[in-house]
């Protein structure tokens, strides 16, 4: 860049046979040596955290998985008195929530994204919108959870108990809503992972070239056509990332979720029921656990770690699945 | 602005910095500087914040932090000897008392009720409870507003047919601990199914709802129709929540307030270890749900800070208690005052 300017405004400085390249000097070599070391100390230190994590809380863990073993995960107790603790309900609680979270917060999000970068609107409204979602991301967790309870739960009990009371043979509708539950848990839920859903999405189809945009209206698709057919399917890849990092943080979501989700150890398809968490299994029992309590909670927190994990090695392989399929096409 | 100026202002503020810091670091580089470090219960946070702030502030060179981590937390910082005193609503166990070489000295400081809030369309006041009836309800055995058993006891109030919601607390707690203990007291079918603890194994079903900490299960109930829950006196005296008055041992039906929580707590008989739980309080004046809370101090710790731990102590026993009430708590009776400030010459 600076080469290219100072060679149009600074002709006369430049005779013939001059070069305008030159070894960089040493400053620029230091500095760049050390950058690069600093940068891989960086990236080592990422990796040395994940396994400290790893190895803290596995090591708390250890007592707990010998005592209770595999059980752990089929059991729905969590009775301190007996110290019989299982852990079924949660990780049913946590699945659910987070995958109809997704589904709402997904399908809105990738709209969205497709709806501000394709056109639909002039560019200033679309920047005025996708900063308005991006402020989504800044609200705090308690904050989400507090107008859950004064606001989502009111505004969808009319039409919960008009569900429950006219489809009572539906599962999904089989309980009627006390207050907090699954339902309000997920629409907060999708609307807090909107913004990261929407941002990588927009970003994804920022990055199709032009060119290709430019290709398929020249061989006459319409408006639709080019989006669902051509780059949409291009982006799939950025795409599919945000909703794997969505669906991430709907799985890790604690205090709105401790708030609305109800704290109850059932398991139950009903949108209306309360249910759990592990994330709020941890929040609300970490405090005053006592020692026994303690291990049976780290054992959790594993179990919430390798369900993270597997998701996203799953989405990966999926999404390198798709894209390979997509190549071939 | 130009250089010259630039650096006067910068050189005039380094004098105020270092001015600053001369001032503030004058008093405690010449008294002693002594801080002391306690945690545990959340349930008297905010009185105990109040007491530590005044003293720390009367008593020039002393500092007093205190953490709010949960009694049990509390308890194993008061262990593992990381703290200068603790505090537990739970008091402690034979074993947990057995681990502290030092010796333990545990002073009930303040005390505190749990009252049933209720949302019932159109806020009838007054709801009256019969020591049968409210245990049932937390068991999920009694589901609606207008089963007969509350009716019989209400015949003023028009109680809708609405189910019952119950609304408990998600996280481990004092409050928890105290309440379960009283049903556990008066229904042996609670103590069988459910039993008594910081946090126990509540029937599954769709009606029993739980939210964290005292203002989620007050937010949940304000947000039900037809929830009822437990939360602390003063919270709910905050919130201005509809209370229900409960049955207590000698029959009668009684509203949680200063007066009848002193009267559940001066017909406790104290062991020589300052442990006694008021599960269910004789009297025809005493509300039945009433708890101390206690703090925790080493019987041979470090002897200069047990000096000003006692003072503390006598500081919270005096000028502490008037604040009380104002606060949600309730004060101590004369009689456990003058037990615990004996009992207090105990922390060497």
């Amino acid at each position: 860049m600076k080469a290219t300017h100072s060679f149009k405004s600074g002709g006369p400085s430049f005779a013939a046979g001059q070069s305008i390249s030159k070894p960089p000097s040493q400053v620029e070599r230091f500095v760049d040596r050390w950058f690069y070391r600093a940068a891989m100390v960086g990236a080592v230190l990422v990796l040395v955290l994940i396994a400290l994590i790893l190895w803290e809380i596995g090591g708390k863990a250890v007592p707990a998985i010998r005592d209770y073993g595999l059980a752990f995960l089929t059991k729905t107790s969590w009775n301190v008195q007996k110290q019989d603790f299982g852990i079924l309900p949660q990780i049913w609680g946590t699945l659910y929530s987070s995958f109809l979270a997704l589904a709402i917060g997904g399908l809105v999000g990738i709209v969205l994204a497709i709806f501000l970068t394709q056109d639909f609107l002039p560019s200033r409204v679309a920047l005025v919108f996708r900063t308005i979602i991006e402020m989504l991301a800044a609200i705090p967790s308690v904050v989400f959870g507090l107008w859950g309870i004064f606001v989502v739960i009111p505004a969808i009990r009319p039409a919960a108990d008009w569900l429950h009371s006219h489809f009572p043979w539906i599962p999904f509708f089989s309980s009627s809503l006390s207050g907090p539950g699954m339902m309000p848990a997920v629409l907060v839920l999708a609307i807090m992972i909107l913004p990261t859903v929407a941002a990588i999405s927009q970003d994804a189809l920022h990055l199709v070239p032009f060119k290709i945009k430019e290709a398929a209206y020249g061989m006459g698709t319409t408006h639709w056509e080019a989006i669902l057919k051509v780059l949409v399917p291009t982006a799939a890849t950025g795409i599919f990332s945000a909703l794997v990092l969505g669906f991430g943080r709907a799985l890790g979501e604690t205090m709105a979720l401790a708030m609305l989700i109800g704290n109850s150890n059932q398991i139950t398809l009903s949108l209306f029921s309360p249910a759990n968490t592990l994330a709020s299994l941890m929040a609300s029992n970490f405090p005053e656990a006592a020692e026994v309590e303690r291990r049976a909670l780290m054992y959790a927190a594993l179990v919430l770690l390798a369900i993270t994990l597997i998701v996203n090695v799953l989405g990966t392989a999926i999404l390198t699945r798709t894209t390979r399929r997509l190549a071939e096409k | 602005m130009n250089f010259q100026g630039l650096l006067n202002a910068m050189g005039l503020k380094t004098a105020l910095f270092a001015a600053l810091l001369i001032a503030s670091g004058a008093p405690s580089a010449f008294a002693q500087d002594l801080r002391m470090v306690g945690s545990g219960a959340s349930f008297p946070f905010p009185i105990y914040s109040a007491w530590f702030k005044d003293f720390s502030r009367k008593t020039p060179g002393v500092t007093i932090d205190y953490q709010a981590k949960g009694s049990g937390a509390g308890i194993q910082d008061f262990i593992n000897r990381t703290v200068d005193f603790a505090a537990s609503d739970a008091a402690m166990t034979e074993d947990e008392i057995a681990k502290v070489k030092e010796g333990v000295v545990l002073l009930p400081m303040t005390a505190g009720e749990i009252v049933l809030a209720y949302n019932l369309p159109g806020s009838p006041k007054g709801l009256r409870l019969p020591r049968d009836v409210y245990p049932d309800m937390f068991l999920g055995k009694i589901t609606r507003w207008n089963d007969p058993r509350i009716v019989a006891a209400n015949p003023d109030l028009n109680l809708p047919d609405l189910p019952i919601t119950i609304v408990r607390r998600s996280d481990a707690s004092g409050t928890n601990f105290a309440f379960t203990k009283h049903l556990s007291a008066i229904s042996p079918a609670f103590k069988e199914a459910v039993g008594f603890g910081t946090s126990v194994q509540w029937p599954t079903s769709d009606k029993i709802v739980a939210a964290p900490k005292n203002d989620g299960v007050t937010a949940t109930i304000k947000q039900t129709p037809g929830a009822i829950g437990y939360i602390e006196y003063g919270y709910a005296k905050l919130t201005k929540a509809n209370i229900a008055l409960l049955e207590n041992k000698a029959g009668k039906f009684i509203e949680p307030n200063e007066e009848s929580g002193q009267a559940a707590l001066a017909g406790a008989k104290f062991p020589p270890n300052l442990i006694v739980w008021v599960e269910d309080p004789d009297g025809d004046k005493a509300y039945p749900i009433a708890t101390f809370t206690w703090m925790l101090f080493y019987k041979n710790g470090d002897p200069k800070k047990a000096e000003f731990l006692r003072q503390m102590v006598d500081y919270a026993l005096t000028d502490g208690q008037k604040i009380a009430d104002r606060m949600g708590y309730i004060p101590l009776p004369q009689n456990v005052v003058d037990l615990v400030r004996n009992a207090a010459a105990g922390i060497k």
